[in-house]
Protein backbone atom coordinates (compact mmCIF):
# COMPACT_ATOMS: atom_id res chain seq x y z
CA UNK A 1 0.00 0.00 0.00
CA UNK A 2 1.59 3.13 -0.94
CA UNK A 3 1.69 6.28 1.22
CA UNK A 4 -1.35 7.95 -1.05
CA UNK A 5 -3.06 5.35 -0.58
CA UNK A 6 -2.74 5.12 3.40
CA UNK A 7 -3.51 8.68 3.54
CA UNK A 8 -6.95 8.41 1.68
CA UNK A 9 -7.96 5.53 3.95
CA UNK A 10 -7.16 7.67 6.99
CA UNK A 11 -9.09 10.28 5.95
CA UNK A 12 -11.80 8.48 5.07
CA UNK A 13 -12.12 6.67 7.74
CA UNK A 14 -11.68 9.70 9.93
CA UNK A 15 -14.54 10.89 8.10
CA UNK A 16 -16.88 8.22 8.81
CA UNK A 17 -15.75 8.91 12.16
CA UNK A 18 -17.19 11.91 12.41
CA UNK A 19 -20.02 10.42 11.11
CA UNK A 20 -20.50 8.01 13.82
CA UNK A 21 -20.53 11.00 16.11
CA UNK A 22 -23.05 13.19 14.36
CA UNK A 23 -25.38 10.00 14.89
CA UNK A 24 -24.35 9.73 18.14
CA UNK A 25 -25.01 13.14 19.08
CA UNK A 26 -28.17 13.19 17.14
CA UNK A 27 -30.11 9.79 18.74
CA UNK A 28 -28.84 10.91 22.02
CA UNK A 29 -28.99 15.21 22.27
CA UNK A 30 -32.28 15.88 24.10
CA UNK A 31 -34.27 18.37 21.72
CA UNK A 32 -33.91 19.46 17.45
CA UNK A 33 -31.66 22.76 18.36
CA UNK A 34 -28.81 20.62 19.46
CA UNK A 35 -29.36 17.66 17.68
CA UNK A 36 -28.88 19.61 14.59
CA UNK A 37 -25.92 21.37 15.99
CA UNK A 38 -24.31 17.87 16.42
CA UNK A 39 -25.49 16.75 13.20
CA UNK A 40 -24.43 19.59 10.66
CA UNK A 41 -20.95 20.14 12.06
CA UNK A 42 -20.18 16.70 12.48
CA UNK A 43 -21.39 15.56 9.17
CA UNK A 44 -19.95 18.73 6.78
CA UNK A 45 -16.49 18.14 8.07
CA UNK A 46 -17.11 14.20 7.20
CA UNK A 47 -18.23 14.99 4.11
CA UNK A 48 -15.21 16.96 3.22
CA UNK A 49 -12.76 14.27 4.84
CA UNK A 50 -14.17 11.26 3.10
CA UNK A 51 -14.03 13.40 -0.12
CA UNK A 52 -10.78 14.45 0.40
CA UNK A 53 -10.16 10.80 0.94
CA UNK A 54 -11.88 9.78 -2.55
CA UNK A 55 -10.37 12.57 -4.35
CA UNK A 56 -7.10 11.54 -2.92
CA UNK A 57 -7.75 7.52 -3.87
CA UNK A 58 -9.20 9.05 -7.47
CA UNK A 59 -5.37 10.99 -7.64
CA UNK A 60 -6.77 13.45 -10.93
CA UNK A 61 -7.62 16.72 -11.03
CA UNK A 62 -11.02 16.30 -12.62
CA UNK A 63 -12.30 14.21 -10.08
CA UNK A 64 -10.60 16.28 -7.00
CA UNK A 65 -13.00 19.70 -8.78
CA UNK A 66 -16.06 17.36 -9.06
CA UNK A 67 -15.61 16.48 -5.79
CA UNK A 68 -15.53 19.75 -4.15
CA UNK A 69 -18.26 20.55 -6.02
CA UNK A 70 -20.40 17.94 -4.47
CA UNK A 71 -19.16 19.28 -1.30
CA UNK A 72 -20.05 22.96 -1.78
CA UNK A 73 -23.42 21.82 -2.66
CA UNK A 74 -23.91 19.72 -0.08
CA UNK A 75 -22.93 22.24 2.16
CA UNK A 76 -25.32 24.84 0.84
CA UNK A 77 -28.06 22.30 1.32
CA UNK A 78 -27.21 20.91 4.28
CA UNK A 79 -26.86 24.29 6.03
CA UNK A 80 -30.21 25.69 4.20
CA UNK A 81 -31.94 22.78 5.99
CA UNK A 82 -30.34 22.95 9.08
CA UNK A 83 -31.71 26.47 8.44
CA UNK A 84 -35.20 25.48 7.46
CA UNK A 85 -35.61 23.22 10.38
CA UNK A 86 -34.05 25.46 13.11
CA UNK A 87 -36.51 28.10 11.93
CA UNK A 88 -39.89 25.36 12.02
CA UNK A 89 -38.98 24.55 15.68
CA UNK A 90 -38.49 27.96 16.61
CA UNK A 91 -41.47 29.23 15.13
CA UNK A 92 -43.00 26.55 17.07
CA UNK A 93 -43.97 23.83 14.33
CA UNK A 94 -41.67 21.00 14.87
CA UNK A 95 -42.13 18.75 17.84
CA UNK B 1 -14.12 -12.88 3.61
CA UNK B 2 -15.10 -9.99 0.22
CA UNK B 3 -14.93 -6.71 2.01
CA UNK B 4 -17.65 -5.87 -0.21
CA UNK B 5 -19.74 -8.92 0.16
CA UNK B 6 -20.19 -7.68 4.19
CA UNK B 7 -20.89 -4.00 3.11
CA UNK B 8 -23.68 -6.04 0.58
CA UNK B 9 -24.44 -7.99 3.25
CA UNK B 10 -25.16 -4.97 5.07
CA UNK B 11 -27.03 -2.59 2.36
CA UNK B 12 -29.67 -5.42 1.68
CA UNK B 13 -30.38 -5.81 5.65
CA UNK B 14 -30.47 -1.92 5.81
CA UNK B 15 -33.29 -2.25 2.79
CA UNK B 16 -35.43 -4.80 4.48
CA UNK B 17 -35.23 -2.92 7.67
CA UNK B 18 -36.18 0.71 6.39
CA UNK B 19 -39.29 -0.87 3.96
CA UNK B 20 -40.40 -2.38 7.62
CA UNK B 21 -39.60 0.57 9.60
CA UNK B 22 -41.87 2.43 6.87
CA UNK B 23 -44.61 0.66 7.52
CA UNK B 24 -44.34 -0.11 10.89
CA UNK B 25 -44.00 4.05 11.44
CA UNK B 26 -46.72 5.57 13.54
CA UNK B 27 -46.38 8.90 12.30
CA UNK B 28 -46.88 9.78 8.75
CA UNK B 29 -44.09 12.32 8.17
CA UNK B 30 -41.48 9.90 9.99
CA UNK B 31 -42.86 7.43 7.34
CA UNK B 32 -41.98 9.39 4.36
CA UNK B 33 -38.48 10.60 5.88
CA UNK B 34 -37.85 6.71 6.10
CA UNK B 35 -39.28 6.41 2.81
CA UNK B 36 -36.99 9.06 1.24
CA UNK B 37 -33.81 7.24 3.10
CA UNK B 38 -35.34 3.74 1.66
CA UNK B 39 -35.22 5.05 -2.00
CA UNK B 40 -31.29 6.77 -1.12
CA UNK B 41 -30.27 3.07 -0.02
CA UNK B 42 -32.30 1.71 -3.15
CA UNK B 43 -30.03 3.64 -5.38
CA UNK B 44 -27.15 2.91 -2.93
CA UNK B 45 -27.96 -0.52 -4.10
CA UNK B 46 -28.75 -0.33 -8.18
CA UNK B 47 -24.88 1.31 -8.09
CA UNK B 48 -23.61 -2.04 -6.39
CA UNK B 49 -25.35 -4.37 -8.89
CA UNK B 50 -23.64 -2.36 -11.62
CA UNK B 51 -27.03 -0.20 -13.09
CA UNK B 52 -25.30 3.67 -12.50
CA UNK B 53 -28.83 4.45 -14.90
CA UNK B 54 -30.95 2.88 -12.80
CA UNK B 55 -29.20 4.51 -9.60
CA UNK B 56 -29.74 8.01 -11.33
CA UNK B 57 -33.27 7.60 -11.42
CA UNK B 58 -34.09 5.70 -8.50
CA UNK B 59 -31.77 8.86 -6.34
CA UNK B 60 -33.56 11.33 -8.07
CA UNK B 61 -37.24 10.29 -9.05
CA UNK B 62 -37.21 7.48 -6.47
CA UNK B 63 -36.35 9.81 -3.40
CA UNK B 64 -35.99 13.41 -4.11
CA UNK B 65 -39.22 13.74 -6.73
CA UNK B 66 -41.18 11.17 -5.25
CA UNK B 67 -39.96 12.26 -1.62
CA UNK B 68 -41.30 16.18 -2.43
CA UNK B 69 -44.87 14.63 -3.74
CA UNK B 70 -45.33 12.63 -0.43
CA UNK B 71 -44.50 15.63 1.33
CA UNK B 72 -47.06 17.73 -0.42
CA UNK B 73 -49.35 15.55 0.06
CA UNK B 74 -49.06 14.91 3.61
CA UNK B 75 -49.42 18.89 3.92
CA UNK B 76 -52.39 18.77 1.84
CA UNK B 77 -53.78 15.88 4.30
CA UNK B 78 -52.76 17.65 7.38
CA UNK B 79 -51.30 13.79 8.70
CA UNK B 80 -55.30 12.86 9.11
CA UNK B 81 -55.05 9.21 7.75
CA UNK B 82 -54.00 6.57 9.58
CA UNK B 83 -53.74 2.68 9.66
CA UNK B 84 -56.67 3.27 11.96
CA UNK B 85 -58.78 5.24 9.78
CA UNK B 86 -58.49 3.25 6.75
CA UNK B 87 -61.43 1.12 5.86
CA UNK B 88 -60.23 -2.63 6.75
CA UNK B 89 -60.83 -3.59 2.99
CA UNK B 90 -58.96 -2.05 1.58
CA UNK B 91 -55.90 -2.28 4.03
CA UNK B 92 -56.71 -5.92 3.03
CA UNK B 93 -57.21 -4.89 -0.54
CA UNK B 94 -53.52 -3.34 -0.66
CA UNK B 95 -52.01 -5.74 1.18
CA UNK B 96 -53.12 -8.72 -1.47
CA UNK B 97 -51.87 -6.59 -4.49
CA UNK B 98 -48.52 -5.89 -2.97
CA UNK B 99 -48.26 -9.78 -2.19
CA UNK B 100 -49.26 -10.65 -5.62
CA UNK B 101 -46.75 -8.62 -6.79
CA UNK B 102 -43.82 -9.90 -4.78
CA UNK B 103 -44.79 -13.44 -5.34
CA UNK B 104 -44.76 -12.58 -9.00
CA UNK B 105 -41.66 -10.65 -8.98
CA UNK B 106 -40.04 -14.18 -6.88
CA UNK B 107 -41.10 -16.48 -9.51
CA UNK B 108 -39.85 -14.21 -12.20
CA UNK B 109 -36.50 -13.84 -10.40
CA UNK B 110 -36.63 -17.70 -9.47
CA UNK B 111 -37.72 -19.05 -13.14
CA UNK B 112 -35.22 -17.08 -14.77
CA UNK B 113 -31.63 -18.66 -16.42
CA UNK B 114 -29.54 -17.63 -13.85
CA UNK B 115 -26.27 -18.65 -15.20
CA UNK B 116 -25.30 -17.88 -19.04
CA UNK B 117 -25.44 -14.96 -21.71
CA UNK B 118 -28.39 -12.66 -21.73
CA UNK B 119 -29.16 -10.22 -24.49
CA UNK B 120 -25.90 -8.34 -24.02
CA UNK B 121 -24.08 -9.86 -27.25
CA UNK B 122 -27.13 -8.93 -29.24
CA UNK B 123 -27.15 -5.55 -28.10
CA UNK B 124 -23.94 -5.02 -28.42
CA UNK B 125 -23.90 -6.46 -31.90
CA UNK B 126 -26.51 -4.17 -33.12
CA UNK B 127 -25.19 -0.59 -31.16
CA UNK B 128 -23.79 0.79 -34.51
CA UNK B 129 -26.74 0.92 -35.82
CA UNK B 130 -29.02 2.25 -32.48
CA UNK B 131 -27.40 6.24 -33.16
CA UNK B 132 -26.22 5.92 -29.70
CA UNK B 133 -23.33 4.49 -27.66
CA UNK B 134 -24.56 3.74 -24.41
CA UNK B 135 -26.44 0.49 -24.55
CA UNK B 136 -28.87 0.86 -21.74
CA UNK B 137 -29.79 4.16 -24.05
CA UNK B 138 -30.19 2.17 -26.85
CA UNK B 139 -32.54 -0.43 -25.23
CA UNK B 140 -34.79 2.28 -23.83
CA UNK B 141 -35.06 4.38 -27.18
CA UNK B 142 -34.62 2.34 -29.82
CA UNK B 143 -34.75 -1.76 -29.37
CA UNK B 144 -37.34 -0.79 -26.53
CA UNK B 145 -38.88 2.25 -27.37
CA UNK B 146 -42.48 1.34 -27.30
CA UNK B 147 -42.11 0.43 -23.48
CA UNK B 148 -40.60 3.63 -22.77
CA UNK B 149 -43.14 5.29 -25.01
CA UNK B 150 -45.43 4.17 -22.57
CA UNK B 151 -44.12 5.64 -19.49
CA UNK B 152 -43.89 8.48 -21.10
CA UNK B 153 -47.75 8.05 -21.27
CA UNK B 154 -48.10 7.18 -17.39
CA UNK B 155 -46.66 10.28 -16.52
CA UNK B 156 -49.27 12.12 -19.04
CA UNK B 157 -51.91 10.45 -17.75
CA UNK B 158 -50.98 11.26 -14.18
CA UNK B 159 -51.12 14.91 -14.56
CA UNK B 160 -54.16 14.73 -16.41
CA UNK B 161 -56.14 13.04 -13.77
CA UNK B 162 -54.27 15.73 -11.12
CA UNK B 163 -55.77 17.91 -12.97
CA UNK B 164 -59.14 16.32 -13.46
CA UNK B 165 -59.84 15.95 -9.91
CA UNK B 166 -57.67 18.35 -7.58
CA UNK B 167 -58.92 21.95 -8.59
CA UNK B 168 -60.12 23.26 -5.16
CA UNK B 169 -58.48 26.02 -3.99
CA UNK B 170 -56.02 26.10 -1.33
CA UNK B 171 -53.84 28.24 1.10
CA UNK B 172 -50.46 28.49 -0.61
CA UNK B 173 -47.43 27.02 0.96
CA UNK B 174 -45.53 29.01 3.70
CA UNK B 175 -42.76 31.30 2.39
CA UNK B 176 -39.34 29.60 3.31
CA UNK B 177 -37.08 32.98 4.08
CA UNK B 178 -34.31 35.29 1.90
CA UNK B 179 -31.91 32.25 3.20
CA UNK B 180 -34.11 29.24 0.95
CA UNK B 181 -34.53 31.97 -2.44
CA UNK B 182 -30.85 32.85 -1.89
CA UNK B 183 -30.34 29.71 -2.28
CA UNK B 184 -32.44 28.70 -5.02
CA UNK B 185 -30.36 31.33 -6.99
CA UNK B 186 -27.36 29.70 -6.35
CA UNK B 187 -28.74 26.08 -6.67
CA UNK B 188 -31.10 26.65 -9.66
CA UNK B 189 -28.84 27.45 -12.27
CA UNK B 190 -26.22 24.73 -11.11
CA UNK B 191 -29.01 22.18 -11.43
CA UNK B 192 -30.52 23.48 -15.24
CA UNK B 193 -26.90 22.66 -15.82
CA UNK B 194 -26.55 19.21 -14.30
CA UNK B 195 -30.29 18.36 -15.55
CA UNK B 196 -29.12 19.53 -19.00
CA UNK B 197 -25.56 17.57 -18.87
CA UNK B 198 -27.47 14.09 -17.73
CA UNK B 199 -29.59 14.50 -20.90
CA UNK B 200 -26.63 14.99 -23.05
CA UNK B 201 -24.53 12.59 -21.48
CA UNK B 202 -27.24 9.63 -21.77
CA UNK B 203 -25.92 9.33 -25.81
CA UNK B 204 -22.70 8.08 -24.65
CA UNK B 205 -22.82 7.16 -20.97
CA UNK B 206 -25.33 6.64 -17.79
CA UNK B 207 -28.01 9.14 -17.76
CA UNK B 208 -30.95 10.38 -20.01
CA UNK B 209 -34.50 11.79 -20.66
CA UNK B 210 -35.89 10.65 -17.01
CA UNK B 211 -32.50 11.59 -15.14
CA UNK B 212 -32.33 14.67 -16.53
CA UNK B 213 -36.10 15.31 -16.49
CA UNK B 214 -36.15 14.70 -12.61
CA UNK B 215 -33.18 17.28 -11.96
CA UNK B 216 -35.16 19.56 -14.21
CA UNK B 217 -38.14 19.07 -12.26
CA UNK B 218 -36.65 19.34 -9.09
CA UNK B 219 -35.85 23.18 -10.06
CA UNK B 220 -38.90 23.39 -11.22
CA UNK B 221 -40.03 22.20 -7.23
CA UNK B 222 -37.61 24.57 -5.80
CA UNK B 223 -38.58 27.81 -8.06
CA UNK B 224 -42.22 27.09 -7.16
CA UNK B 225 -41.41 26.84 -3.51
CA UNK B 226 -39.54 30.19 -3.23
CA UNK B 227 -41.61 31.74 -5.68
CA UNK B 228 -39.90 32.59 -8.34
CA UNK B 229 -42.61 30.85 -10.21
CA UNK B 230 -45.92 30.96 -9.58
CA UNK B 231 -48.18 29.62 -11.61
CA UNK B 232 -50.82 31.32 -13.17
CA UNK B 233 -54.30 30.43 -14.87
CA UNK B 234 -52.62 32.05 -18.15
CA UNK B 235 -50.02 29.91 -18.24
CA UNK B 236 -52.64 26.41 -18.41
CA UNK B 237 -52.40 26.28 -22.36
CA UNK B 238 -48.58 26.20 -21.79
CA UNK B 239 -48.59 23.71 -19.55
CA UNK B 240 -50.99 21.62 -21.28
CA UNK B 241 -48.53 21.65 -23.99
CA UNK B 242 -45.28 21.17 -22.11
CA UNK B 243 -47.38 17.93 -20.18
CA UNK B 244 -48.47 16.77 -23.83
CA UNK B 245 -45.47 17.68 -25.51
CA UNK B 246 -42.93 14.07 -24.77
CA UNK B 247 -46.30 11.92 -25.57
CA UNK B 248 -46.88 13.41 -28.93
CA UNK B 249 -43.09 13.79 -30.32
CA UNK B 250 -42.39 10.22 -29.55
CA UNK B 251 -45.40 8.69 -30.55
CA UNK B 252 -45.38 10.79 -33.85
CA UNK B 253 -41.28 9.86 -34.73
CA UNK B 254 -42.21 6.28 -33.69
CA UNK B 255 -45.09 5.99 -36.10
CA UNK B 256 -43.59 8.99 -38.58
CA UNK B 257 -40.60 6.14 -39.64
CA UNK B 258 -43.01 3.67 -40.09
CA UNK B 259 -44.06 4.55 -43.34
CA UNK B 260 -42.30 2.89 -46.34
CA UNK B 261 -40.82 -0.63 -46.22
CA UNK B 262 -39.68 0.23 -42.43
CA UNK B 263 -41.93 -0.58 -39.26
CA UNK B 264 -43.03 1.76 -36.42
CA UNK B 265 -40.09 2.66 -34.06
CA UNK B 266 -37.53 1.25 -36.54
CA UNK B 267 -35.26 4.55 -37.40
CA UNK B 268 -33.11 4.96 -40.38
CA UNK B 269 -29.38 4.36 -39.17
CA UNK B 270 -28.53 7.15 -40.51
CA UNK B 271 -31.00 9.44 -38.86
CA UNK B 272 -31.00 7.26 -35.73
CA UNK B 273 -29.15 9.70 -33.03
CA UNK B 274 -30.34 13.08 -34.16
CA UNK B 275 -34.41 11.26 -34.04
CA UNK B 276 -33.49 10.25 -30.82
CA UNK B 277 -31.83 13.10 -29.44
CA UNK B 278 -35.40 15.04 -30.60
CA UNK B 279 -37.16 12.52 -28.47
CA UNK B 280 -34.88 12.48 -25.36
CA UNK B 281 -35.17 16.52 -24.73
CA UNK B 282 -38.41 16.83 -26.05
CA UNK B 283 -39.65 14.25 -22.80
CA UNK B 284 -36.87 15.90 -20.43
CA UNK B 285 -38.92 18.63 -21.16
CA UNK B 286 -42.37 17.32 -20.33
CA UNK B 287 -40.94 15.03 -17.47
CA UNK B 288 -39.94 18.16 -15.70
CA UNK B 289 -43.33 20.35 -16.30
CA UNK B 290 -45.19 17.17 -15.25
CA UNK B 291 -43.19 16.20 -11.79
CA UNK B 292 -43.63 19.89 -11.09
CA UNK B 293 -47.25 19.99 -12.20
CA UNK B 294 -47.97 16.97 -10.17
CA UNK B 295 -45.80 18.59 -6.88
CA UNK B 296 -47.61 21.91 -6.99
CA UNK B 297 -50.85 19.30 -7.36
CA UNK B 298 -53.66 21.16 -9.36
CA UNK B 299 -54.73 23.35 -11.63
CA UNK B 300 -54.10 27.21 -11.92
CA UNK B 301 -57.46 28.63 -10.65
CA UNK B 302 -59.23 30.92 -13.02
CA UNK B 303 -58.64 34.23 -11.89
CA UNK B 304 -61.50 35.13 -9.52
CA UNK B 305 -60.84 31.84 -7.72
CA UNK B 306 -57.69 32.80 -6.73
CA UNK B 307 -58.27 36.08 -5.48
CA UNK B 308 -61.35 34.74 -3.33
CA UNK B 309 -58.85 32.29 -1.64
CA UNK B 310 -56.37 34.65 -0.89
CA UNK B 311 -58.83 37.11 1.12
Amino acid sequence: MTGIEMLSLALMALGCLFFVAGTVGMLRFPDAVSRLHALTKADGLGLVLIAAGAALAAGSAGWALRLALICGLVALAGALGAHLIARLVRTGGGR
Amino acid sequence: MDAMLVFDVALALALVGLAWAVLAAEDLFAAVVLFIVFGLMTALAWVRLAAPDVALAEAAIGAGVTGALLLATLRRIGGAESAETTPRPVLIGVGALAAAVTSGLGAAFLAAPAQGPGLEAAIAANLAASGVEHPVTAVLLNYRAYDTLMEVVVLFAAVVAVWSVAQAPEPATPLLGPLHAGFARVALPAAVVVGAYLLWAGATMPGGAFQGGAVLGAVAILALLARDYVPAPAHRAWARGAFLAGTAVFALVAAGVGFGPRMAFEYPPALAKPLILLIEAVVTLSIAATLAALFFGREPEPLGVEVEARK
